[in-house]
């Protein structure tokens, strides 16, 4: 593949996980933070959310699990998971935890449960859209090419 | 609905002193994805940044013992601006604002609130306290712009 047909697969690709809810306008400002002096700054956020929210995940998995659940330590493990969701643009996980929340304010462990389970396959879903946007970004540079952020204004 | 951008100047004034392009930012929020941000967002400003992950951090920084006391060889003059979440645990962003505010030292340092929750009663809360500005999260290139201008245009 030429750098041409890379940077469009990249545009295509970016548009399609914006259409389909899998990111928010605010991972359009996380590229637009990017510069020479900070090359892989995506890549660096990208990998501590990746971090962070695996084990946000295991420490909910855990609270859930208690026999007796502290609700407000599960609420504050969601709050963490749906802030950083919400500033690197993974709206999909975020609304995730928005219904969380409510379940959490409600103590209904059985609800709260089947939230955590939808949040881990959104968090799966984005890492894995997330992991292969980088990947094609990673092929671009090493092409000698750049990323193609202007054509995201749609 | 943020937060009005208003503020003394004379107090900006004050504190903004000698700091030539880079003013020093003091950043306090408990989330890394989000320290990481803000930070990013304030050096594209021409910033210098320092981060704390709570208040108690970030006073202790500020050479602001928890009994009140200061230190004499404090980061104070050095500070320009603090902007905090609001939402973190042990000390919120209201208190650390008011530990600040209460401070001989300290208190003419602006103080910025940042919050994903958009409560107005939270904004007017900081607002009286004496907060220069409350700014809703996730932040925005432009809003750090917006802010960097601020604290600029009070300078003469």
């Amino acid at each position: 593949m030429d750098v041409g047909q890379m940077q469009r697969t990249w545009v295509e690709y970016t548009k399609s996980l914006f259409r389909e809810g899998f990111l928010d306008a605010q991972f359009t400002q996380l590229q637009l933070l990017q510069d020479e002096s900070n090359p892989d700054f995506v890549v660096e956020v990208v990998s501590l959310f990746f971090e962070d929210s695996e084990r946000l995940l295991n420490d909910l998995a855990r609270a859930l699990d208690q026999q007796i659940v502290d609700f407000k330590r599960v609420d504050a493990h969601v709050h963490q998971l749906k802030g950083s969701s919400s500033s690197i643009g993974a709206q999909r996980v975020k609304n995730a935890c928005i219904a969380f929340r409510n379940f959490c304010e409600e103590q209904n462990s059985e609800a709260c449960l089947k939230c955590l389970h939808q949040v881990q396959q959104e968090y799966y879903l984005v890492k894995n859209k997330l992991e292969t946007l980088i990947r094609l970004e990673q092929q671009i540079v090493a092409a000698g090419g750049s990323i193609p952020i202007e054509e995201l204004s749609f | 609905m943020e937060g009005g951008s208003g503020g003394s100047c004379s107090s900006m004034e004050k504190v903004m002193g000698n700091y030539g392009d880079q003013p020093h930012v003091l950043a306090v929020d408990d989330n890394l994805i989000d320290r990481k941000l803000v930070e990013k967002l304030l050096k594209n400003s021409s910033c210098k940044v320092t981060t704390a992950e709570n208040g108690l951090k970030a006073l202790e920084y500020l050479g602001l013992g928890v009994d009140g006391r200061n230190k004499l060889d404090t980061n104070v003059s050095k500070m320009n601006l603090i902007i905090t979440d609001y939402c973190m645990p042990g000390m919120t962003g209201y208190e650390l604002l008011k530990k600040i505010k209460e401070s001989s030292i300290m208190k003419e340092v602006p103080v910025v609130i940042m919050s994903s929750e958009n409560i107005p009663t939270r904004i007017t809360k900081c607002l009286e306290e004496g907060a220069q500005m409350f700014m809703l999260k996730p932040l925005k290139q432009s809003d750090v712009k917006k802010l960097r201008s601020d604290l600029m245009s009070c300078r003469r």
